[in-house]
């Protein structure tokens, strides 16, 4: 009598992210070989990762404890290179990054100084930081300077190239007004260019002067100055309170810094 | 408007008031004064006798960069290999480790806002602040030199990087599909498995891509401290000054990043 009619079989499936399901399967296929090849291929030594713990132990404990008081000179002194260099390279960088990046923007310069200028930005955003900064190091001898001209020369590559972009992207009315006008080429790069750029230019600069900073407590480790060669002889010397202290301090002027960029960026747009 | 009454008595038009002028003036003058200070500390630490050899010295590290020991390159294959497993790894990890972040950080999605949120910021915040040399530094102090070590140091600071992408990605998310979802009587899980996921899919995919790429590129130098690949091998060259192999190691670098990039763009441009 109460024969219960079951429910259609019916279920639903979301569609798989990857329509095309031969290039799914390969995909997971290929995965799941390089997976097993990569960890199988892992040289790892355990008893020494296991020794470890207890040091990453003694590491995390020093954040509760950070020391800033013993080493405070010299984290004094790495913190206040740090932030000069940081300042004087961003400044250099930009400015350098200027004729750069206008020579670099098709619309506006003939096909000799495009590439020129391309090349210059293709050099320098090619190499990572520390690599240009062992060279400089080589060059210019330890100490600061190396470090400020290295992140001045990363800078160029960075500011360059998006200021050319945007310059690409130049709304072509305006120009054409300016020129209309009788305008000489500085003329118009002042009224119809400048106007249109010069928001965004100071934006990402503000926002390259934080990476500029972030940088700056790297390449100190191949000897170009700054906080990173105090942190470097800290970890040598097992001062994990030391190591925490420079951390947090860099943890927490890069925090600074880009809220108040991103407050200075807000207000320009 | 602020409006100028010249000398002859003709008013003319400006585009600030005085005290705006003055304000722009004094800003400007604040700048120059810093950067010539920050310049000036930064010279006294500065041996200026290194400095003049500079284009001497810059000529003869060419000089000895040339030519390429291209020998060098049988030994470099394996150190290559780590340095992909370091990125592809790390960035395995990162994924698997940020992505509940990100969904802790977002707004949309977060069990706590006075709780669990500050916090997910934080560790974005301290992870991106601090540069996966430094972390790798740091973990082989801790763990000894070698490939994991560049693994952990590449996942941890990937966090921050996929955590921050994605929790803006899941604020921005169209809140009718969620609201569809809930209203069918789905619970927390299904939400996010049927309304979220769906939605971030396409920008996880990009942002996982991307920080892949910028993986390879600072895999290549995690050697340097210690962290294996072949920045391991860089970093023996450069301190036996054996330059002709350093040349090689530039190259080898270049290559791996610019094909690193390349497979990025075209994934990226696949999905989006």
């Amino acid at each position: 009598m109460n024969a219960t009619v079951p429910a259609a079989p019916r279920s639903w499936r979301p569609p798989p992210f990857i329509a095309n399901p031969w290039l799914r399967l390969s995909i997971y296929g290929g995965t799941a070989l390089y997976l097993a090849l990569a960890l199988g291929t892992l040289e790892v030594n355990w008893a020494r990762v296991a020794e470890g713990l207890v040091r990453g132990w003694a590491f995390v404990a020093a954040f509760g404890s950070p020391d800033f008081t013993s080493r405070w000179d010299e984290i004094y002194e790495g913190m206040v290179e740090s932030l000069t260099m940081t300042v004087v390279s961003t400044v250099l960088g930009v400015a350098l990054a200027l004729p750069v990046g206008l020579g670099a923007a098709r619309n506006l310069a003939p096909l000799p100084v495009y590439l020129v200028c391309r090349g210059i930005i293709a050099v320098s955003r090619s190499f990572p930081e520390i690599i240009v900064a062992i060279l400089f190091v080589k060059m210019f001898g330890f100490g600061p300077l190396a470090g400020m001209i290295t992140l001045a020369f990363a800078t160029i590559g960075f500011m360059a190239k998006l200021l050319a972009e945007d310059l690409e992207d130049l709304d072509e009315a305006q120009v054409e007004a300016i020129r209309a006008s009788g305008a000489s080429w500085p003329q118009l790069m002042v009224y119809a260019v400048q106007p249109q750029v010069l928001p965004r230019f100071i934006g990402l600069s503000v926002y390259r002067l934080d990476i500029n900073f972030r940088e700056s407590a790297v390449i100190g480790i191949v000897g170009a100055g700054g906080i990173g060669a105090t942190l470097n002889t800290s970890f040598d010397r097992y001062e994990f309170g030391t190591s925490a202290a420079i951390l947090i301090l860099i943890i927490a002027i890069v925090m600074i810094a880009e809220y108040s960029s991103g407050i200075i960026r807000k207000r320009l747009q | 408007m602020p409006i100028e009454t010249l000398p002859s008595g003709q008013r003319a038009w400006q585009r600030r008031t005085m005290l705006a002028r003055l304000a722009r003036w004094a800003a400007w003058m604040v700048g120059v004064l810093v950067v010539v200070q920050c310049w000036q500390i930064m010279n006294a630490d500065t041996i200026w006798e290194f400095v003049y050899d500079a284009p001497a010295q810059g000529a003869d590290l060419l000089g000895r960069m040339w030519p390429p020991r291209w020998s060098v390159l049988d030994r470099l294959w394996w150190p290559l290999w780590d340095t992909l497993n370091m990125a592809t790894l790390g960035t395995a990890l990162g994924v698997v480790l940020g992505v509940p972040v990100a969904f802790l950080a977002a707004r949309t999605t977060t069990p706590s806002a006075t709780i669990a949120r500050p916090i997910a910021l934080l560790i974005i915040v301290s992870s991106r602040s601090i540069n996966s040399l430094i972390w790798a530094l740091l973990l082989v102090t801790v763990m000894g030199p070698g490939v994991l070590a560049g693994i952990i140091a590449i996942a941890l600071r990937s966090i921050g990087f996929i955590g921050k992408l994605l929790y803006e990605a899941l604020e921005e998310i169209d809140e009718r599909q969620i609201e569809a979802i809930t209203a069918t009587g789905a619970t927390g899980a299904q939400r996010i498995a049927f309304g979220f996921v769906p939605q971030i899919m396409p920008t996880f995919a990009g942002i996982s891509v991307y920080r892949w790429d910028i993986n390879i590129r600072e895999s290549t130098v995690l050697g340097l401290v210690g962290a294996g690949g072949i920045g391991l091998q860089l970093n023996a060259s450069v301190s036996r000054l054996a330059w002709p192999e350093v040349t090689v190691m530039f190259i080898a670098i270049l290559c791996t990043v610019a094909v690193s990039e390349w497979v990025s763009a075209r994934v990226r441009a696949a999905i989006i």
